[in-house]
This record gives C-alpha cells, sequence and structure tokens, in this order.
C-alpha cells in the first residue's frame, strides 16, 4: 500500500518550499527534496540578493535557503530529504528511492517544482577534445561554495547574463581570472554587467557576436577556440577553465514522464495562469515552468498554486473554457500560455516571457484571430537572458469563445 | 593530483610468466580471462590507467550477429561465435543486454536492391533469421523515422550490450583466477631471440615464455618490435551524438545503414543505458590518440539524424564523443602465431572485437596448444564474477526496495540524472578492479554521464572518488 498525504511536493527549493509553506497549515505536506539539505539552488549561490519580493527582506542564497526551510517546517509540512522521486505509479502515485527504503506516496493534488538547470557543453554540441576543467555555473558553484575546490586559474565565461556575472564573481573568489566573457549576441546583456560588473571593476573583456568552437586541451583544458559568427573568423583563447553559464532548461523529465502537455519554447509543461498543467491534480510552478525568473518570483508561484490546490483538495471543479496563448519570434516562450474563464491573474499578474533579441522599448500586441485585444509599451527592455515581465492587464480583453492568442513584440 | 596505479599481485609474480598479454582493451581481457583458466601465470600489461580506456570504452556497443561479415573470413567466424560465448556469459555475470533486433532501411532504389543481397550473405554467413521487409513494416516497426524510407531487412538478434561491464567482467574474473595487472606501463620494446622473451617497459623489464600482442592500435609497432612488417593500424575516427532519455522512446531497435556506394551511412540505436545514439562518421587520421569531435562531424551528423528521424533532433543532447577504430589495410583480422618465438599477434580487430572477444581468447587458446604447448586446466577456478546492475533495462540498485533495506546507501542517489547511488560508487572503489579517474568511475556506475553532465553531483562524484583512492593509497 502506498503512503498518502494530501499534497506532495517534488522539489524543495523556493517555490516548492513556499507552496508547503502556504498548504501546510490546511493539509497534509509533504516535500521530497533529492539532494540532502532543502534550499534549492539558492544553497549553492554565496551572494546576495535573495528574498526581495517574497519576504521584502534581503539575504545570502544560503540565509535565503535556511529561512525558507525553517517557515516550511513551522507551517507543518514535512521535508523528506535524500528523498528522489524517480517515476510515476498512477496519476495520483509516485515512486521514491530514499535511505529509508523505496516506496510510493499517493496524493490527490501533486506539485512539480524541480527547477531548471543551465545546458552543459554536450547539450550545446561544442566539439573538440573532452578535458577536465569544463564546467556550468551550478557545478562551479557547487565546486566552489560546497566542496571549496579550485576550478582552475584563468577561466573563459561562455554568456553574459546575470548568472554569468555570479560565475565570474565565484571564480574570483576562488582564485580564479576570468580571462574574457563571449556572446554570440551583439551586445552583452547590459543591465548585467552594469550591477554586477561594477562589482568585479569591470575588468573582464566582454566579446560580442563570438561563439565557441572547439575546446582544445588532453587532460586539462588548455585552450579554447572561438569564432566571430560575422566573419568566420577564428581566433583562440588560452584558459585552464571553460564555465557555460545560461542557456536554461527546466528539468522537465517527470513532466514529460507525466505525459501532460509541454509549452512550446521553454521546454517546461504547460500550466494555465493558476499554475494547472493538463492533468487534474497536478500543478507545476517555479522554473520548470519559466526557465529561469529570479528565486523570489519562483517564491510567489509557490502562493499562487495554493489556491488551485485547495480547490482540488475541496473537490471544487476546475473552469473548462479556456484559451490558450502562443508568441512570434523573437519571443520564445510566454508562461502561463493558458487563460480559463473565471479563473485569476496569473502569479504577481504577470506573464512572463523570454526574448531572442534585443528591444530598448518594448511593445506588445495581443491579437485573436484578426482582432487586436491589447497592446502596451513597457518602460523596460525586453533582453535576451532575462525574463520579461508584462502586467497581464494585456490579455484582459480575451475572448474565450475564440481561438488562441498570439503575441508580437515589436 | 597523479592517479593511483593500481597493480594486482595477489602471487609473487614468477621470474618468467607463463604468458604476458600486452593490451587491456576488451580483446586483452577476453584472452586474460580465457588463459587464467589454465595452469599458467599470466599477466596483462596496460599502458593506461584503467583497462577499456581507449578504443573499447567508445564503440557503438552492439552484440553483433555477423550477418554481414564476410563469409568465410576469421571474422565472420569469430563473430558468430563469440555473440553465442558473450550471450551466455553475460547472462552468468549480469552483464546488461537487451535484444532489440537491428533494421537496415533502405532510403533508395539502389539501396532497396541490395537488400536481398545482404539476406543472402546473412545466410551464408549462418544467420538464418534475417526477414526482407517492405516499406509498411518498416514504418510500422519504426514509426518515427523520417519520409522515404523504401524497404527493411530485419535482423532480430542484433543487440545492444554494455561494452564497459563486459571488459571489466572479463578483467575481474582474471584478476580473481590470480592474472598479475600490470596498468600504466607501456611496452617499449621486445626480444624474442632468447629462450624467453623480453619485454621492455615503462616501468621495467618483463619476461615471458609467450607474448600476446592485443595492443590496438598500437598493435603494428609492437609488432615491428619483433621485425615484422606486415600491417598498419589506421585510425578511423567515429563521432557520435548521445541524446537524452526522452528520446529513448523514439527508437525501438537499431536502425541500420544499408552500405551503398554512398559510403556507409550512420546508425541511430538505442544505447544500453537508455538513451539514442546517432552516428558513427568515418574518417582515417593520423594521430592515434586524437579523439576529439569536430564541427564538420557533428554537424554532417546532425543533417544524417534530420533525415532519419527527425523529431530525434527535437531532444535535448546528452554527450558527444569521439572513438577510433583499429582499421588495418586488411580485409579481415590479422591474427597470426609463431610458434618458435611463442608470439600470437590479435591486430586490426575492429568495432567487431566486441562480439568477438570471447572467441578470440578461445582461438588464442587454440594457437598455442596447436603449437604443441600443453594446456591444463586448473582443477578449481572461482565463480564467474556477479557486474554491477548498470542497464537500464536491468533492476538497477535504487529501485530495489529489498537491496535499500538490507543497505541505505543504495537509497542514497549521488547521481539523481543517472540513478547512481552512494552504495554503487563505494562498491566500485572497493571491487578488485577500481577506478583510477572520473572516467573510470563513470564506466562502472554511469556516474556524471547523464544529462546534467555534473551540474549537480558532479562536486560531490568527485570528492567521493578522492577519498576512495585516498584511502586506497594509504592501504597499499
Amino acid at each position: 500500500m502506498p503512503q498518502t498525504c494530501d499534497v506532495l511536493i517534488v522539489g524543495g527549493g523556493p517555490s516548492g518550499l513556499t507552496a508547503a509553506v502556504n498548504l501546510a497549515a490546511h493539509c497534509r505536506v509533504v516535500v521530497l527534496e533529492r539532494e540532502n539539505a532543502a534550499g534549492g539552488i539558492p544553497r549553492h549561490s554565496d551572494h546576495t540578493g535573495y528574498g526581495v519580493r517574497d519576504l521584502r527582506r534581503v539575504l545570502s542564497g544560503p540565509e535565503y535557503a535556511r529561512v525558507l526551510v525553517e517557515r516550511a517546517v513551522a507551517a507543518g509540512a514535512e521535508i523528506r530529504t535524500e528523498s528522489m522521486m524517480t517515476s510515476w505509479v498512477d496519476d495520483h502515485t509516485v515512486a521514491v528511492t530514499s535511505p529509508q527504503g523505496r516506496y510510493e506516496i499517493s496524493a490527490p493534488a501533486i506539485i512539480l517544482a524541480t527547477g531548471a538547470r543551465e545546458r552543459p557543453r554536450s547539450a550545446r554540441l561544442v566539439a573538440g577534445d573532452r578535458p577536465a576543467g569544463v564546467f556550468t555555473t551550478g557545478s562551479l558553484q557547487n565546486l566552489v561554495h560546497l566542496h571549496h575546490g579550485s576550478p582552475g586559474s584563468k577561466a573563459l565565461v561562455v554568456g553574459t547574463e546575470l548568472v554569468s556575472w555570479s560565475a565570474v564573481l565565484t571564480l574570483r573568489e576562488a582564485g580564479c581570472e576570468t580571462v574574457a566573457m563571449i556572446t554570440e549576441r551583439d551586445r552583452p546583456e547590459s543591465y548585467a554587467a552594469f550591477h554586477h560588473g561594477a562589482k568585479v571593476g569591470l575588468s573582464t573583456p566582454v566579446s560580442t557576436l563570438t561563439k565557441v568552437r572547439r575546446i582544445l586541451g588532453r587532460d586539462r583544458v588548455e585552450a579554447v577556440e572561438v569564432e566571430n559568427v560575422a566573419t568566420g573568423a577564428l581566433r583562440t583563447i588560452n584558459c585552464d577553465a571553460v564555465v557555460f553559464t545560461a542557456d536554461w532548461i527546466p528539468d522537465n523529465e517527470l513532466a514529460r514522464l507525466a505525459d501532460i502537455d509541454m509549452a512550446s519554447g521553454s521546454g517546461g509543461p504547460q500550466v494555465d495562469t493558476m499554475l494547472r498543467t493538463s492533468r487534474p491534480g497536478l500543478f507545476a510552478i517555479g522554473n520548470l515552468v519559466h526557465p529561469v525568473d529570479t528565486a523570489d518570483v519562483c517564491a510567489l508561484d509557490g502562493r499562487h498554486v495554493a489556491t488551485a490546490v485547495r480547490d482540488v483538495l475541496a473537490q471544487r471543479s476546475t473552469p473548462v473554457q479556456s484559451v490558450s496563448i502562443v508568441v512570434d519570434a523573437p519571443l520564445r516562450w510566454i508562461s502561463p500560455s493558458v487563460m480559463r474563464l473565471g479563473d485569476g491573474a496569473p502569479s504577481r499578474r504577470k506573464f512572463l516571457f523570454w526574448t531572442d533579441e534585443y528591444r530598448s522599448v518594448a511593445r506588445l500586441t495581443a491579437t485573436q484571430g484578426q482582432t487586436v485585444i491589447g497592446r502596451i509599451t513597457l518602460p523596460w527592455p525586453a533582453a535576451p537572458g532575462r525574463v520579461l515581465r508584462v502586467p497581464s492587464s494585456l490579455l484582459a480583453r480575451a475572448d474565450f469563445a475564440e481561438g488562441p492568442i498570439t503575441i508580437a513584440l515589436t | 593530483m597523479s592517479p593511483v596505479t593500481w597493480n594486482q599481485f595477489n602471487r609473487e609474480a614468477p621470474d618468467v610468466f607463463d604468458v604476458v598479454i600486452i593490451g587491456g582493451g576488451i580483446v586483452g581481457c577476453a584472452v586474460a580471462r580465457e588463459f587464467t583458466a589454465f595452469d599458467l601465470s599470466v599477466a596483462l600489461v596496460e599502458a593506461r590507467a584503467d583497462i577499456g580506456d581507449v578504443t573499447s570504452k567508445s564503440n557503438t556497443a552492439i552484440l553483433h550477429t555477423g550477418f554481414d561479415a564476410t563469409p568465410g573470413s576469421l571474422e565472420s567466424r569469430l563473430v558468430r561465435r563469440g555473440y553465442e560465448l558473450l550471450s551466455r556469459y553475460s547472462t552468468v555475470t549480469g552483464i546488461p543486454v537487451e535484444r532489440t533486433g537491428a533494421l537496415l532501411v533502405a532510403w533508395s532504389d539502389e539501396e532497396r536492391d541490395a537488400l536481398p543481397k545482404l539476406a543472402d550473405k546473412a545466410y551464408k554467413n549462418g544467420y538464418e533469421h534475417a526477414e526482407l521487409v517492405d516499406a509498411q513494416e518498416v514504418y510500422r516497426r519504426e514509426p518515427h523515422l523520417g519520409p522515404g524510407a523504401l524497404g527493411g531487412l530485419a535482423i532480430p538478434d542484433e543487440s545492444i550490450i554494455c561494452s564497459w561491464t563486459s571488459a571489466l567482467a572479463y578483467v575481474t574474473e582474471a584478476v580473481g583466477r590470480g592474472l598479475h595487472l600490470l596498468l600504466d606501463r607501456s611496452v617499449t620494446g621486445l626480444d624474442a631471440s632468447g629462450p624467453v622473451t623480453e619485454i621492455s617497459t615503462t616501468r621495467g623489464q618483463l619476461r615471458a615464455r609467450w607474448v600476446v600482442n592485443a595492443a590496438g592500435h598500437g598493435a603494428d609497432v609492437i609488432d615491428r618490435f619483433l621485425g615484422y612488417d606486415r600491417f598498419t593500424v589506421v585510425p578511423r575516427k567515429g563521432e557520435l551524438i548521445v541524446f537524452d532519455k526522452c528520446a529513448r522512446r523514439l527508437v525501438n531497435s537499431i536502425v541500420l545503414p544499408v552500405p551503398s556506394s554512398r559510403g556507409k551511412g550512420v546508425l541511430v540505436s538505442p544505447t544500453i543505458y537508455g538513451n539514442v545514439m546517432l552516428g558513427p562518421t568515418s574518417e582515417n587520421i593520423h594521430d592515434r590518440s586524437d579523439t576529439s569531435t569536430t564541427p564538420a562531424g557533428l554537424s554532417f551528423l546532425q543533417s544524417k539524424g534530420q533525415q532519419i528521424m527527425p523529431t530525434l533532433l527535437d531532444e535535448e543532447v546528452t554527450a558527444t564523443y569521439a572513438g577510433l577504430r583499429a582499421s588495418t589495410e586488411h580485409d579481415d583480422f590479422v591474427v597470426d602465431s609463431d610458434p618458435l618465438t611463442r608470439y600470437i599477434l590479435l591486430g586490426g580487430i575492429r568495432s567487431t572485437g566486441l562480439t568477438a572477444s570471447m572467441a578470440l581468447g578461445e582461438h588464442v587458446v587454440e594457437l598455442m596448444k596447436n603449437s604443441g604447448e600443453v594446456l591444463r586446466m586448473r582443477e578449481q577456478l572461482p565463480d564467474a564474477p556477479r557486474m554491477p546492475s548498470i542497464g537500464q533495462a536491468s533492476l538497477r540498485p535504487f529501485e530495489n526496495a529489498e537491496l535499500i533495506d538490507r543497505d541505505p546507501e543504495y537509497g542514497r542517489i549521488v547521481c539523481f540524472c543517472e540513478r547512481v547511488s552512494r552504495g554503487e560508487i563505494r562498491d566500485a572503489l572497493e571491487s578488485a578492479v577500481p577506478p583510477t579517474d572520473l572516467d573510470g568511475l563513470r564506466r562502472r556506475t554511469r556516474a556524471l554521464m547523464g544529462r546534467c553532465q555534473g551540474f549537480y553531483c558532479g562536486a560531490e562524484v568527485q570528492a567521493l572518488l578522492s577519498d576512495g583512492l585516498h584511502s586506497r593509497r594509504e592501504s597499499l
């Protein structure tokens, strides 16, 4: 016989823990965390700036993780660490492996909060040798912050997004110089450079329109061959470490095994504004559905999802009439991408977008059929490498009897 | 940190070994296992710090029926025999094998017209279950193939196998039978002019009555030490792309190309770890240690994959790598024995060497007997080892409730993508032939070979390895 609880949360990062905080007062909540401590990515990320939007405080990553765990436990949630969901048994039952045993657990409501990670070198099809010294920001921070290891002495950082600068800071802390940062785009992500570059003295040279072609070095990275994507010109950068940053992919294996509808472009499951997936009783929150936004925005998904989870527990029905939302290039994805008649606005009253091109002034147009149903001009730019947050009022005039809504960035 | 060099001397080394095998690839390991069944002192000399660390680690890992070998060749005979032997051995030791079958798919009239001849060739090779199928049947078997398939030839007994575990099983059994495993030493010279052969290595001199050359890419170099000039190894590079486990549902069997005037195509195959493989390329190169992938090779594979199975390209890539085949100017394995100098050559063993490995072991023993050597079976042999269950289709420790109840370390998952437990990593580090580096640990456990490539567990696995190597160094 499987164990039972009311709400099973898969993943003990900011979104999963916050969902636990908001649900545990009313029902039995179990959080499955596969690492030996809950807290998620912030545990590995030893810089400040966490907790602003959800806790109204400014904390370091590890402090933030600790506070979220304490709050979830105080609310009555049971956090099971070293406990990994490995597969589905049926729509409401999962199989778990832990040192306490291999078991099944069932719940009427299950929330996937498995987060996202960076694409590693291999997934980016970077050719060359396969030496030691190739990292993602995640594996680098894990090595430096949790295991106090040394990444090398001279690093090339691939990417110029927020997380790329975070990698530069981690490298500096480990005594490793960043010899260059490169991006295939025609401009670095200026916001990140302004905020984080200042802290490292803006000493790091940034090459735009540049991509990694080959990694050289038999046992240890010796150099990286890079290509100018405009001219095809090649050059070699000597370094003993390469950090591949950003290029996010949700940890979507369990979602895909659930055989639910997947969103277009993000790699995560499709969700509606209440964070329901296409399978009744199954929810998805955090960077699994918007890879990636900041930890506090993920946490607020955890607060937002509680309403629809309580509806499931109270056996209230889900609105049937719905409309889906798609995007035109250069927008890559929107989340959530389904609206249901009678549901509330999305978390923080924002739709989240990813863009592949920079627009200094972001103008968005929503059309349904031939009809323009909304326009908005944002006072902030649309920039690659950073979630574009758009007020949900853009879609206030959606017609639930019509076909899909298309959103374009001009 | 230098890798631990680990030499298995469970007995006093004799002044003169009865047999020294040069090369610890799949073939050398199989030969070692075979010889240690007899009353002989046997040493295996390997240049790398681990067995199976060069060619054997990066082949396409298919257990071949030998349907497409050249009829009448030594390769044909040994592949067929090896298929039987290794199939049986895998059930005894737990080497992961999945009998997926293979499907040759014709994409042009020329390729379709070649299928009956291939079916005939299979028959001549003693394989009787090949079956010609029409296009409709091709798509029924492999619904995710791209458009344009005109027909196929089904080979229901082709299987996928774990080549890493195979080599490791052989050498583990051989070590249990008393093999002297001498790692991290290259052979630099041979002198067979005296009554025993003098073998110079980078770590001192060895002496042997018999020498078996199973040196793979170095086999021609070793052969020349004895004055021969009969073949040259030309490394032929093959690049491969491994797709995420989410792609596994797209492919049921090994989808093979039909050899045609346009050259050999690439295959799409499930892997024994639950991924999908696309490749290999085929390029003759000069540098025998160049296993780098190339921008041209990877984009060639992508374009091939786009034709064979377009939806495969939508899936994430987990890994890319390149392996080297030890091709020669000869069409067949280059196997020879010289009773006067007591020397046996196993050269030009290409990718079919995995399947043929145990048959090659048998064959070498025959060659030695034929030269008048009297070999006595040892009376008591230890049981064959039971190998770690790292195949996707077998029951893995993380899902084995009974095992976890007995030892919770098997429930403590370290590598999340591949679901490798701390217990398995511990076992590998404490095994008879332990890993010396991360790559060796990966081949023994699957740790780090998954989709995140170490994003989550890289540092922890490295720490466990360092601890394991440290305690081994202490105990030596």
